[in-house]
Formats: structure tokens, sequence, C-alpha cells
């Protein structure tokens, strides 16, 4: 339906889009005030954008009506959450990717070298992102003040995540190979495992409650 | 020998905080029979319809389906219960094979493209099967979420209005749809608060009123004038 529609990734790019510019603004045109910001900044447009997205998670059972019949159905819904994870992790790679080349161009940095290291960071921290914030989703998705609960409860959780990823994101692009930045590898991949299987084994307790 | 019945409920009752909504409700409903819900706006026969259908948790008493309890075992009573509420249970961006493909895959059951096809055709809307349900009429869609259940067969359908909204065509449609069901053996609860087909394709007379069931009659051959009597003695003035 996201395939179709594109409503939630032609969101994310604009907003995308605007962060820069606010980004390019904020900091002008001085080059070891961005270079030392960079790493922050990037995270800061990724989890942003990840809000605005992980928090439509389920605005589609909303508006069809459809959030009684996902309960009816029988069986394991874990399947439920971890297709709506998938898309979400997709969805914001997609919008992470296009923050990183739209950077590359308007503040002139060099991200080439780095690339593959920063790859391998990004796949791990949108994990991690995205396995709380469906989870999350589904949790405020029925209840009224969702659009301001589900920030409130989600960023305190991420704190590991996102203190992991962007002393690993300052590590990389300062160059330094990635066995020095194992540590907050390890931190990061040991986080996604717990996050995805929380995910995988409440999200039908959360269906039912 | 009368066969067990399908639905059985015993002193039910739901309090949602103070507010008592049910009180002390009882009902069986054998194969075959469909019971009319009677009761005036905020009678509790939506609230009575979720219990059934484990949505809702009552806050007393039990209701169970084929033998098995709504709130203690829902997994094991929903495979045999189709719910029609208001809304159609669709995805509008989605065509209409596509919406029956997915509700079929999340239900676990097997069903080729020669079966959803089938059942498709079972409620007549073959020839839309490749159309976006957003471009469907409000009983098409009730048709849509039918179809499931031509591939799910439940044996008992829970209806909240299920003619609200529908022209005359599709409430004939529906009509013979739901003769169908229990003519197969199915058990039929429909709630509404109008006199229409609801009370054609009734069995019994179930009338909701404070907190309780006030009324439960055979229908037999009864008019709808004498229909309308009884309630508004037990729904409206007894409430």
């Amino acid at each position: 339906m996201e395939h179709r529609s594109k409503e939630t990734l032609n969101a994310l790019v604009f907003f995308a889009l605007l962060l820069l510019f606010v980004f390019q603004f904020a900091l002008g045109p001085d080059r070891e005030r961005l270079a030392a910001a960079l790493p922050g900044l990037l995270w800061l447009g990724f989890v942003l954008a990840g809000l605005l997205g992980l928090g439509r998670t389920f605005v589609l059972e909303r508006e069809n009506d459809c959030w009684d019949a996902l309960l009816l159905a029988p069986g394991d819904k874990s399947a439920i959450y971890v297709g709506k994870l998938a898309v979400n992790v997709l969805l914001m790679l997609v919008v992470e990717v296009l923050l990183l080349v739209l950077f590359t161009f308007f503040f002139n940095v060099d991200l080439v070298g780095p690339l593959p290291a920063l790859a391998l960071v990004m796949a791990l921290g949108t994990l991690g992102l995205a396995a709380v914030g469906t989870l999350f989703a589904a949790m405020t998705a029925q209840v009224r003040a969702r659009e301001l609960l589900f920030p409130v409860l989600l960023l305190p959780v991420q704190v590991p995540v996102l203190l992991a990823t962007v002393k690993a994101t300052e590590a990389v692009l300062l160059g330094e190979p990635l066995s020095a930045v194992a540590h907050w590898l390890k931190l990061l991949a040991a986080a996604d495992v717990v996050y995805v299987a929380a995910g995988v084994l409440t999200f039908d307790f959360l269906l039912e409650s | 020998m009368t066969a067990d019945p399908l639905i059985r409920v015993i002193g039910l009752g739901k309090a949602f905080g103070r507010h008592v909504v049910l009180d002390d409700v009882r009902l069986e409903v054998r194969p075959g029979e469909a019971v009319a819900l009677l009761g005036a706006n905020g009678a509790g026969k939506t609230t009575f319809l979720r219990i059934l259908a484990t949505l809702t948790r009552p806050s007393r008493g039990s209701a169970s389906i084929l033998g098995h309890d709504c709130a203690r075992a829902p997994e094991r009573v929903r495979p045999h219960i189709g719910l029609v509420a208001h809304g159609a249970y669709v995805y509008e961006d989605l065509t209409a094979l596509e919406n029956l493909r997915f509700w079929t895959a999340l239900a676990g059951l097997a069903a080729d493209g020669a079966a959803l096809a089938r059942a498709l055709a079972a409620v007549e809307l073959e020839r839309f099967a490749g159309e976006r349900v957003r471009t469907f009429s409000a009983g098409m869609k009730r048709r849509l979420s039918l179809a499931r259940f031509v591939l799910s067969r439940p044996r008992v359908l829970l209806l909240d209005e299920p003619f609200a909204g529908l022209d005359q065509r599709a409430k004939k449609w529906l009509e013979g749809y739901l003769e169908a069901f229990k003519a197969a053996g199915g058990a039929l609860v429909m709630a509404t608060h109008s006199f229409g087909r609801e009370l054609a394709l009734a069995d019994r007379l179930v009338i909701l009123a404070a907190r309780a069931i006030a009324l439960d009659t055979p229908r037999a051959s009864m008019g709808a004038d004498e229909i309308a009597r009884l309630y508004r003695l037990h729904a409206e003035d007894g409430a």
C-alpha cells in the first residue's frame, strides 16, 4: 500500500530536505564546526525522520477500520510485527540514504571513504530504532494523544542505540577502522537482538490488551 | 435430540469503570438459529457482540462459543466466528483480490488463486477482483468482507446492524446469504435497533434493556406491529 500511495515516503523526503536547510542555516560555512557536529546531525536527521515515519506504522489500520480485524485473525500475530518492522526499516533506510547523499552535496563532505563502515552502523542503528518504534507505534495506535505520547515514550528507550550510533559514526567519519568501534557495534547488535525479540514476543499480548 | 448450543452466555456482566453496561445476561444459540438482538442506543448490544467476538473481556460471567471461553481462550474461538460490524475491514488502496489474499494469509488459510476467485464469485464480486476497494459502494465492501467467510467457514456470525447503509439490492443479497448460512447449520446473532430484514431472518427476538435481557421469545409468526409493541414495552418503557 505504501508502494502505491507513497504517502509516508513523500512526507519523509520533504521533511529530510527541510531538515537539511535548517542545518545549513544553523551551521553556516564553518567547516570545523560542521565536522564536529556531523555525526550528531546525521543521526538527529535520521531519528526525527524516523519518528515521523514510525508514528504512522498503524495509520492504515485506523483509517480503514481494520484494527479489530487484525486482532480477530487467528494464529500468531508476531508476523504482523515482523512485516511492519521490515517496511519501517526499508523506509527509514531509503530516507537515510537520501539524507546522506544530500549531506555530501550540501556540506561538501567526503563520505565515500568511510561508506562501508558507515553503512554497517546505519543498518544496525536503524534496526534498533525501528524495532522499538514499531512496537511502541502499536502500543499507542489506539490512544487519543498518540502523536504526543509516541515520541515521549520512544526517545528515552532509544538512548543506548543513539549513543552507540553517534559514537560509532563519529569514529568512522574520522577514519578509524571498524575494530576501533567494535564495542559500540556489539552494543548495537545486542540492542537489536533484544528489541526485535521483545517485539516478536510481546506483540500478541500488546494487541490483546 | 436438540443440538448443543454453539453460543452459551451465563451471568455475563460488563462495566466500564463505574458505568455498568451489562448485568447477568444469559443466552444460548443453537446451530441453525438466528437471534435478533434488539435494544435502544446504549443498551449494550455492541458491547455484547464484542464480548462474543473476543474483542472485549467481560467483567463477570462467561461467554463461550463451541465450548471455548471467549475471554480465556480467544485463540480457540476466533477460527469459528465471523464479525460483521460497522467497518468493512478492508484496505481501500488494495484490490478486492489483494484484500482477500491478505486476510486469508493472515488467518493461515491455504487458498490458491482459484479458491480466492471462487470466494469472490460467491459474493458476486468476481468482475471487480482487480478493482481497488476505494471505488466500491458500501454494499460491495460488505460483500467483500463476507467473502473471507467463504474460505474460513465460521460456525457463528456476529452482525452489528448488518443492513445499515445498504441499498435494496445489497440488502436482498445479504438476506439470501444469511439464510443460506443458517440453513447450513450456522448460528447468527444480529444486533439492531431497526425492525427491518433482521427480524425476517430471526428465529428468536431478544430485547436488551436495563443492562439485561428483558425478553427472549420465539419470533414465530409475530408481525411487525406486535414486535414494535413488545419493543416499546420492554426496551423503551422498561428502560
